[in-house]
């Protein structure tokens, strides 16, 4: 029993950490690129979920097939998603580039506050029922007190996410030319890679990973409002910074790592400070090694 | 020096227009009588206060239409408090400037503890449609304080005595941190562990917004609880359904006047039948509270919004007193309200010796087919 629930919680740490890491993802990497902290970033996440409720809702009234409706939805997920992404860089962050960060910073939230209030508007302040799309099969049931079908199907997307993230950062060209442009954005100017599409090439990835995280966990528990990009997003946050903000191991380390913490604070210690554990492992690492878990020192001018 | 000359003027008027209300005060017969009515009529709480001032209104020309309180019309003296308490006692020093015997409000638990210290010191009554606070009545310290409204704690009342009846032995309370919640969660358990008929397994707060809540929900399942008492809102209490019911956990599920929204069945959907959900007693079939729901949309043109049906009670309450006492003065007033039952859209009412309305409660539902159905 004592294990079991152990292995409970490890699973739902597990789960939350995989949906934090598919955030997170998107705050590294445009981090490593542009040096900016996108806080928008929630927003997009939010707004990839809101559109697989209404493409599934469409769909659903035509009776099609689940597993159609999930693939559907949640490919229409990431190319509206992607396609907000790509639009606030050119709107509010592409037009700062020179300018001092904290400009794109104001620029970012101000961006978050606006999409939140955008979607408030257009769709309804109440919370929505958002319909299953994951399916429920049946080979787990021996296992299902320890992890459900959801939680197993979120576990698996998102693996199967990051190794192919990996491969593409690795070995496309396009991924080099990431990695070369977050090395040295002027360098890799010289030597001839059009920085303004490695850009928006980051916005689209980082987005279309945030997509796949709101359509999953939104699915997983069944509803949505405009408010859910903020509070996973600051999470996010925490998990990119934790990890070393810029590294995209990093990220995926630091998601585990906060999501395990707050799964097993809340079991074996209260619920009641879920928020402060994320945020006091935040501090403590920080102390301690102030690049964070697989960040790499950078000497910074003050 | 220009300072003090000032402010001194702006005493004296002051001392002399009071002087003026008092006087006024005291005359007799073919006199309005003035009543106060105190609430939010403005901002972004105004959808609270001002369904009372319609109520108000409605009673108010009925009754001046039926020839007054022995003679003697009401008048109604309306004032904004924002639901602010130091706007507030602003409000009520006003109304005690005006005149008023009595006031209807206010509407938010903080601004009317912060305007009863006012009316006690001059001696009038206010009877609130909507504050919910325990300590206003409990506490003792405003014997000028009655409600048309059961408190917080009533609901917690009701809540255990229905897990007692349904034979729960290991109950999981849990909240959302909030005041609300996490008050009504407090009751619920100190209620538990007062009578020590079941045991409270597992007392936490879960995190509003929070991605996922299995953590919390594989602690309830190794607590052992045959039941779950949740305090808090509907999209929490949703949420911890829902995960609960997918992972095939077939624990009761109890919850507050929060979750006792059409809403909850909506989000949740399937995963909502069969939950237990305590809410104000079901009054709309009573024949005096068609009728003022009937006068509200007749007059206004729209069904009548939060707390009118409570604020119609209070003002019949009130006018009820005024008649009987035949008096306008304080002791007399306290005591006919305690001392009447008086007809009204709740249902036949009265007053306990700590301002509670005696008659006024609430109810057990479950969500069955669909719907919230009332358990008898």
């Amino acid at each position: 029993m004592e294990l079991d629930f152990f292995f409970q919680l490890l699973m739902s740490g597990l789960t939350r950490g995989s949906i934090y890491a598919l955030i997170a993802l998107g705050y590294t990497m445009v981090y490593g690129i542009v040096k900016l902290i996108n806080f928008a970033h929630g927003e997009i996440y939010m707004i990839g979920a809101f559109t697989a409720l209404i493409v599934s809702g469409v769909l659903s009234m035509y009776g099609m097939n689940p597993v159609f409706i999930f693939l559907i939805a949640i490919t229409a997920a990431i190319i509206y998603s992607a396609a907000y992404g790509v639009t606030l860089e050119k709107i509010a962050y592409a037009p700062l580039r020179k300018a001092p960060r904290l400009s794109a910073l104001i620029s970012a939230i101000g961006m978050s506050m606006f999409l939140q209030n955008y979607v408030l508007l257009a769709q309804t302040s109440d919370f929505l029922p958002f319909p299953e799309l994951l399916p429920e099969f049946g080979f787990l049931d021996s296992v299902k007190s320890i992890i459900s079908t959801n939680q197993f199907l979120i576990l698996v997307t998102t693996a199967v996410v990051m190794v192919l993230l990996t491969l593409f950062i690795k070995f496309s060209r396009t991924g080099k030319a990431m990695r070369a442009t977050s090395q040295d954005r002027d360098m890799a100017q010289l030597v001839g890679i059009n920085i303004n599409k490695v850009i928006s090439i980051t916005f689209v990835i980082g987005s279309s990973l945030a997509a796949i995280g709101g359509v999953l966990i939104s699915s997983h528990i069944g509803q949505i409002n405009f408010y859910i990009g903020f509070i996973a997003g600051i999470k996010a946050f925490v998990a990119a910074v934790l990890g070393g903000i810029g590294s995209i191991p990093g990220a995926v380390l630091g998601s585990f790592v906060l999501g395990i913490t707050e799964s097993f604070g809340t079991g074996y210690i209260s619920s009641d400070y879920e928020d402060a554990f994320a945020f006091v492992i935040l501090i403590v690492i920080l102390i301690f090694k102030p690049s964070g878990l697989l960040g790499r020192k950078v000497s910074e001018k003050v | 020096m220009k300072r003090t000359s000032k402010l001194f003027a702006i005493a004296v008027t002051l001392f002399v227009a009071a002087a003026f209300t008092l006087s006024a005060n005291g005359q007799g017969d073919g006199e309005t009588i003035k009543i106060g009515v105190a609430g939010p009529h403005s901002g972004d709480l105004a959808s609270y206060g001002i369904p009372t001032v319609k109520a108000a209104e409605l009673v108010a020309e009925k009754v001046n239409a039926a020839g007054g309180i022995d003679g003697r019309m009401i008048e109604l003296v309306i004032e904004d408090d924002v639901c602010k308490p130091e706007v507030a006692a602003n409000t009520a020093a006003k109304l005690v400037g005006d005149g008023v015997v009595a006031v209807i409000g206010h509407i938010c638990s903080g601004a009317t503890k912060s305007a009863m210290g006012t009316y006690l010191d001059s001696e009038l009554l206010a009877i609130s449609p909507s504050a919910t606070n325990p300590p206003l009545t409990q506490s003792g310290d405003y014997p000028n304080f009655f409600r048309t409204i059961a408190p917080d704690d009533a609901q917690a009342a009701v809540e255990v005595a229905f897990a007692y009846k349904m034979g729960y032995k290991k109950i999981a309370v849990l909240h959302d941190k909030g005041d609300y919640g996490k008050g009504f969660a407090e009751f619920c358990k100190a209620i538990l562990e007062a009578d020590g008929k079941a045991e409270v397994v597992l007392y936490e707060g879960i995190t509003p917004g929070a991605v996922d809540y299995t953590a919390v929900i594989n602690k309830i399942a190794s607590s052992g609880a045959e039941a779950v008492i949740f305090g808090g809102y509907h999209p929490e209490a949703s949420k911890l359904i829902t995960q609960m019911k997918k992972k095939d956990m077939d624990i009761a599920f109890l919850s507050d006047d929060g979750v006792k929204d059409d809403t909850f069945i909506k989000v949740a959907g399937e995963y909502a039948e069969g939950v237990y959900a305590t809410g104000p007693i079901d009054t709309s079939s009573n024949p005096m509270a068609i009728e003022a729901v009937k006068a509200h949309q007749d007059k206004y043109g729209e069904d009548p919004g939060a707390f009118f049906i409570n604020a119609y009670a209070a003002m019949l309450a009130l006018v009820n007193a005024i008649d009987v006492a035949d008096s306008t003065e304080y002791a007399d007033l306290t005591n006919a309200l305690r001392s009447n039952y008086v007809d009204t859209p709740l249902g036949s009412i009265s007053f306990d010796e700590k301002g509670d309305a005696i008659g006024v409660g609430f109810a057990v539902y479950q969500v069955q087919n669909g719907q919230y159905v009332e358990l008898k």
